[in-house]
């Protein structure tokens, strides 16, 4: 571990590299680990997915048609940490990996076997994960937030999936602190603090956020395990415990981590739109200013989850106002993106299609949080689809749409094609009108009272729910479009050149197309003007 | 080439060693806010935690002016074998004076088992103010196969609570603790 880039970095070379699996198995290389990444992040996508798909064809109608309930309550269980920490979490590293270095001028991560692990404990983590729905008993069912006593039923699946948490948690720590140090040591002279990209700013500060809270995640999940095993208390009534206590610990970690989902994902969003309206972002500075104040702000937050669990009023008050006051930044992005794109000479290729839409749909998500965050009004969201359609509205519109406009962003610098820009903005209409159609909907449903984790629901909720599921077929049958323009990208077309947009700004640009295995081996100059992309 | 910088290898090292001790002392910090919440949940009477100790039996003046409602509730846990429930569902009280009322458990099973009551008063204000001088729930409950019996609770409530409050409720479940030996 103490092996880092600046001794190892001249030596290596590509013809001493192992060839085939063992050179994937081995390598230390920024762009290969980035790329390992964002390979098991599209798996875990489209594993998950299947689930949601299977949730949503259970719920095309009322009655119980496909999956028992038990299996259902597993596949909402899955889908979830399927998701969030295979295919959201490891998207933004692998991004991370891919980009930062070639953003700060940097040879490589600062940590590069550090990296290796963290990236390929994952598959590990996964396996042990998804192998629970194949035990005696059936994998976790009692919801991602694994809430005691519910969880502590789980049958000889427990331990393996508190094993998972704490592998997925021990990868993305190691992951989080090869960011940091990559950041605060292996900057090119002249790159100072405020002349990054903001897509590396926002890693930063995701990058403290992460290790601050997966620690605290690591130790909820160990008290739940020593509960279930080992005679211990803590959440155990009848030993002087509190259940109630384990929904703090939790959220306290897992509102930070919604933030850790998409804090990266502004970063994205700000590197795209200033290239296709042709214009410097607007408040550079208060767009670092702004991430900083979410990311504080979501260490006091936590209580707005549990609104219903029993709190002093003075509680609910707190973490009310607290909560809308995230707002407050969360505006000033919006409003600065805004801004770059006004009166700029947009033009709408497809990363920019999906930029532009996570901006307007990522807002709604963000206003229906708003509505969550009032407590009288969240005694009636709580636990129903309304507070489903708000989560999905912000990772899906919101972190996906980032994730891809990303790939399409930088798929030419990884490749060196470009991708078919028709079946790009076909997969962007498509996503755009499936997501619409498979989250909105849900809205109503949820004030209307549909409870969410449910296979079977009242008549009443009939042709909202059967809405959803033709669009949630829609959105999903869509990413096989993704798919294939990515395979398609990376198996040929037309040859990218080193800045394939031209209102584009930033060290990597100035690289040739595909980026070489190794790049900044010598610093670059860092001319000010081309600063923060 | 001249070095311009000292190599990062030192930075990183440093950098290393203040983000390994963030996630130490996070992973503590995690185990830290079990007695945090604890402490919180006695001070605010939060979650209608009353004080887990012997109150006091000093006199306080008797509110003969005020009735509070006392409704009590009793639950069993999910796998406990008990018959369990209060001899009175509800007492009207003054605030200050003390009062005992009994539970009746029973021990459904053909073998001795143990069990232990925990209290929680609702509304959470009033837990505080909630205060029982003797308790089954004090202590664990043993008993004999098919054995069955009353078990008192003596209390008051302090002439302090507040004045919005009209009924508070106290609520036992009845867990089954793990056999020993």
């Amino acid at each position: 571990m103490s092996t880092t880039a600046d001794q190892i970095a001249p030596a290596h070379d590509e013809h001493h590299a192992p060839r085939g699996l063992l050179r994937w198995l081995t390598t230390t290389n920024h762009k290969e680990i980035g790329t390992l990444y964002l390979v098991f992040s599209l798996t875990m996508f489209f594993v998950g997915g299947t689930m949601a798909l299977i949730i949503r064809a259970e719920l095309f109608q009322p009655g119980l048609q496909i999956v028992e309930p038990y299996f259902f309550n597993q596949m909402t269980t899955m889908h979830a940490l399927v998701m969030i920490f295979g295919a959201v979490m490891p998207a933004f590293v692998g991004l991370a990996n891919w980009l930062i270095p070639m953003m700060i001028g940097a040879p490589d991560m600062a940590l590069p076997r550090m990296n290796n692990w963290s990236f390929w404990i994952m598959p590990f983590a996964f396996t042990l994960l998804l192998s629970t729905l194949f035990m005696d008993g059936g994998g976790p069912a009692g919801g991602w937030t694994l809430y005691p006593p519910l969880s502590l039923q789980t049958g000889a699946a427990f331990p393996f999936v508190i094993l998972a948490i704490h592998m997925m948690g021990v990868s993305s720590v190691m992951g989080a602190i090869n960011v940091i140090a990559t950041i605060l040591n292996l900057r090119a002279p002249g790159m100072t603090l405020m002349r990054m990209p903001l897509f590396v700013w926002t890693w930063l500060i995701t990058a403290y956020l992460l290790i601050a809270v997966m620690p605290v995640l690591a130790g909820a999940v160990t008290m739940l395990l020593t509960d279930k095993y080992f005679g211990t208390s803590f959440f155990n009534a009848a030993g002087g415990g509190d259940p109630v206590m384990f929904q703090h610990i939790f959220w306290f970690f897992g509102h930070p981590e919604v933030y850790i989902m998409i804090l990266p994902a502004f970063g994205i969003v700000s590197q795209i739109i200033p290239t296709f309206a042709r214009k410097p972002l607007f408040g550079y500075a208060s767009m670092v200013y702004a991430t900083a104040s979410i990311a504080f702000l979501s260490f006091i937050v936590w209580g707005h989850h549990m609104f219903t669990v029993g709190m002093p009023l003075a509680g609910e008050l707190f973490f009310m106002y607290a909560t809308m006051l995230i707002a407050v930044p969360t505006g000033v992005k919006v409003f600065n993106w805004m801004a770059t794109m006004w009166r700029g000479s947009m033009t709408f290729e497809t990363p920019m299609l999906f930029a532009v839409a996570f901006v307007v749909l990522f807002t709604i998500g963000g206003f229906s949080g708003l509505m969550l965050a009032i407590a009288p009004a969240d005694f009636q969201y709580q636990d129903t689809y309304f507070v489903v359609a708000h989560f999905h509205y912000v990772l899906v519109p919101g972190a996906v749409f980032s994730i891809m406009a990303a790939t399409y962003y930088w798929l030419p610098k990884w490749t060196g094609h470009m991708y078919d820009e028709k079946l790009g903005r076909l997969h962007f209409w498509c996503s755009a009108i499936g997501v619409n159609v498979l989250f909105f909907p849900q809205h109503f449903l949820g004030l209307a009272g549909m409870p969410r984790r449910i296979p079977d629901y009242a008549l009443q909720f009939a042709g909202f729910n059967m809405i959803s599921s033709i669009g949630a077929f829609l959105f999903g049958l869509s990413q096989l479009i993704f798919l294939w323009v990515v395979i398609k990208c990376i198996r040929g077309g037309e040859p990218a050149p080193a800045k394939p947009w031209e209102g584009a700004h930033g060290l990597e640009w100035t690289l040739p197309s595909p980026a070489p295995l190794h790049t900044f081996q010598t610093p670059p100059q860092i001319d000010p003007s081309e600063a923060h992309g | 080439m001249n070095p311009p910088a000292p190599s990062p290898a030192v930075g990183i090292r440093r950098t290393l060693r203040s983000a390994l001790f963030i996630v130490v002392a996070m992973f503590g910090f995690g185990f830290a806010l079990v007695p945090l919440y604890d402490v919180l949940c006695q001070v605010t009477g939060l979650n209608g935690k009353t004080s887990g100790v012997v109150a006091q039996a000093e006199p306080m003046r008797v509110d003969e002016a005020r009735t509070v409602t006392v409704e009590f509730v009793a639950s069993v846990n999910l796998d406990a074998p008990w018959e369990f429930h209060p001899d009175v569902t509800k007492l009207q009280v003054h605030p200050g004076r003390f009062y005992t009322t009994h539970f009746y458990a029973r021990n459904r099973s053909a073998r001795a088992v143990l069990g232990q009551a925990i209290p929680s008063v609702s509304p959470g204000p009033a837990a505080t103010h909630f205060h029982k001088i003797e308790c089954f729930c004090f202590t664990q409950q043993g008993f004999a196969a098919g054995e069955g019996r009353e078990m008192p609770v003596t209390f008051r409530i302090d002439p302090q609570l507040p004045a919005d409050v009209h009924t508070v409720t106290l609520s036992y479940t009845f867990f089954r603790l793990p056999e020993q030996g």
